[in-house]
């Protein structure tokens, strides 16, 4: 786990971060607009919910949930914070 | 008056009291008082750190303004609010292990220890405080109002005794738990407010005679409810896109949370922190808001939005447990209030007093300060709480916006980009500060957004433009 400078994984996790966010935001919006973009009596509807309220709002946090679960597990590593010595450059 | 729904209410938040001082006692560490008292001494678990970034973030406008919003709005409000996942996982993951290690070599214990450090510069540390004490102040009258608020309208006392009574439990917990009490008693009620929400939100599902029939309710009341545009078709996309600004990325420069971010004891808690986090804030946003609109069908006609929740639930629920669920925002304000009571504390204390008056001062003396403080400061906001503006979700937000535009990247940069320098720091809290109170003021939203884009934008070329100067005036 050591192969790495810990403010080089650090930058990495950051970024991963980023990408996280900018694809939730596309999901959120793009289900959001996408479908509900139209007149309410032309709404489908999952269970009882507006088809893009159901997507973009309920799907999308369990999605967010996974990816989050599935990132940290992956591809976050372990760093010590103790380490007295380490150079930020 | 509801008597029995009263009783289980104070006896739930009694007991979660009880534990987290009784635990913050026994948990002695060799740390310094300060460390201590307002860093728990950097110990924090991953399922204890993911629930105090919960609690402290789901606070009253999450709990009692926003469901009353979302009453009015329609399902558009919760479209806004769950942009407030993204501060599950994106703060601690910006933040994340650099900052950590770098706010544990500085030996910070709040954001403005961290500024000092970073940037070496003595107006840095006064102007952040300064705003730090300003914008938390108004925060803080906001959720001292909402408890009130909850507490009146649940157990059926005056609105100036409900307060009384929450602010001198507030007021007594913080003073001798500390940051540990807090964190812990906010795991319990991070998991309360999980819990009573899903409860509350199967029980209105049940009592409207479900999804299906509420969503017809309301489509026949008011069509524009059910669209993603708000009851008056007013919510534009690129308005509620701008709250992904507000609500969850920017949350990164809010002081409560940056703390929490250099608390946690290892990475294995922060990993863990990220995937209980993300999930809990989501389900608890997603259950409240959704609370709030399909308590229209069921109690139409509330006028004053804020007695939303505490309505529905005490409709919908046996009185017993109506109480056990309140707990749940009741917990959330609590703990939004007593960090944000500790923040402002450590802020006078340990960033004005001993940087710049008394260096040397005992530990006795410390604590003795600390805890004084900290008393003091509850009782004025307590003064200023006791006359309320109204809707206290705007309150709120304005205090989120102004912090954000003054801290977010003097945070941020500091953290990543090396080339940042003090003045670079200077300007971006200076311009993001002013050209956010001016903003609101006079043209609140520019590019039909919320105004802290705009201010986000200023400050940020504000602190690179800055930057860039004074290192070609230095060479």
């Amino acid at each position: 786990m050591k192969d790495k400078n810990p403010f080089q994984i650090a930058n990495r996790e950051a970024m991963i971060g980023i990408i996280l966010v900018v694809f939730n935001f596309i999901w959120w919006f793009a289900f959001a607009y996408g479908l509900g973009d139209k007149s309410p009596e032309d709404y489908q509807f999952i269970f009882g919910f507006p088809a893009w309220f159901f997507y973009s709002c309920i799907v999308g946090v369990f999605v967010m949930a996974i990816l989050v679960l599935v990132t940290v597990k992956f591809l976050f590593k372990d760093v010590s914070l103790d380490e007295k010595e380490f150079d930020q450059t | 008056m509801n008597m029995i729904a009263t009783i289980t209410l104070f006896v739930t938040v009694g007991l979660i009291f009880i534990i987290g001082l009784l635990v913050s006692r026994t948990s002695s560490t060799n740390h310094s008082f300060l460390e201590d008292y307002y860093l728990g001494g950097r110990r924090l678990g991953g399922f204890v750190l993911a629930m105090t970034m919960t609690a402290t973030y789901g606070s009253a406008s999450s709990f009692i303004g926003g469901p009353g919003v979302a009453y009015n709005e329609g399902l558009g409000w919760v479209l806004l609010s769950i942009t407030q996942v993204a501060t599950g996982y994106f703060t601690l993951m910006i933040l994340g292990k650099r900052f950590a290690l770098m706010a544990k070599k500085y030996k910070a214990i709040t954001m403005v220890d961290f500024l000092k450090e970073r940037y070496q510069s003595k107006w840095v540390v006064l102007l952040s405080s300064f705003s730090i004490i300003i914008f938390l102040f108004s925060a803080m009258a906001a959720q001292w109002i909402g408890g009130g608020r909850l507490i009146e309208s649940i157990t059926g006392l005056s609105y100036h005794s409900a307060l009384f009574i929450f602010v001198l439990t507030v007021i007594i917990y913080v003073t001798f738990g500390g940051f540990r009490a807090v964190t812990l008693t906010d795991s319990i009620q991070g998991s309360i407010m999980l819990i009573g929400t899903i409860i509350l939100l199967v029980s209105i599902i049940i009592s409207g005679g479900g999804i299906s029939s509420i969503m017809t309710d309301l489509q026949s009341e008011n069509p524009n409810l059910i669209t993603p545009y708000g009851a008056d078709g007013s919510l534009s996309p690129q308005y509620v896109s701008s709250f992904w600004i507000l609500v969850g990325v920017g949350v990164i420069a809010l002081p409560q949370i940056v703390i929490r971010a250099m608390s946690y004891q290892n990475t294995k808690a922060f990993h863990r922190a990220l995937i209980i986090g993300t999930l809990v804030v989501g389900i608890i946003m997603l259950n409240m808001h959704l609370i709030g609109v399909f308590a229209r069908p069921i109690l139409p006609g509330i006028e004053v939005a804020d007695t939303v929740i505490p309505l529905i639930a005490l409709e919908v629920l046996p009185a017993w447990l109506a109480g056990i669920v309140l707990a749940a925002p009741l917990a959330a304000i609590m703990s939004t209030v007593d960090s944000l009571l500790l923040l402002v504390s450590s802020t006078i204390v340990k960033d004005i007093y001993i940087n710049y008056i008394e260096p040397e001062a005992s530990r006795k003396k410390v604590r003795t300060l600390s805890m004084t403080i900290t008393a003091l400061l509850g009782i004025i906001v307590y003064l200023i709480a006791v006359n309320p503006p109204d809707l206290i979700i705007w309150l709120n937000l304005y205090t989120i916006g102004g912090l954000e535009a003054a801290f977010l990247w003097p945070v941020v940069m500091g953290i990543y980009w090396d080339k940042g320098t003090k003045q670079g720091a200077i300007a971006a809290i200076i311009t993001g500060f002013t050209s956010y109170i001016l903003l609101q003021a006079f043209y609140p939203n520019p590019f039909g957004m919320h105004a802290v884009v705009s201010s986000l934008a200023i400050s940020l070329i504000a602190y690179i433009g800055a930057s860039k100067l004074s290192q070609s005036a230095t060479l």
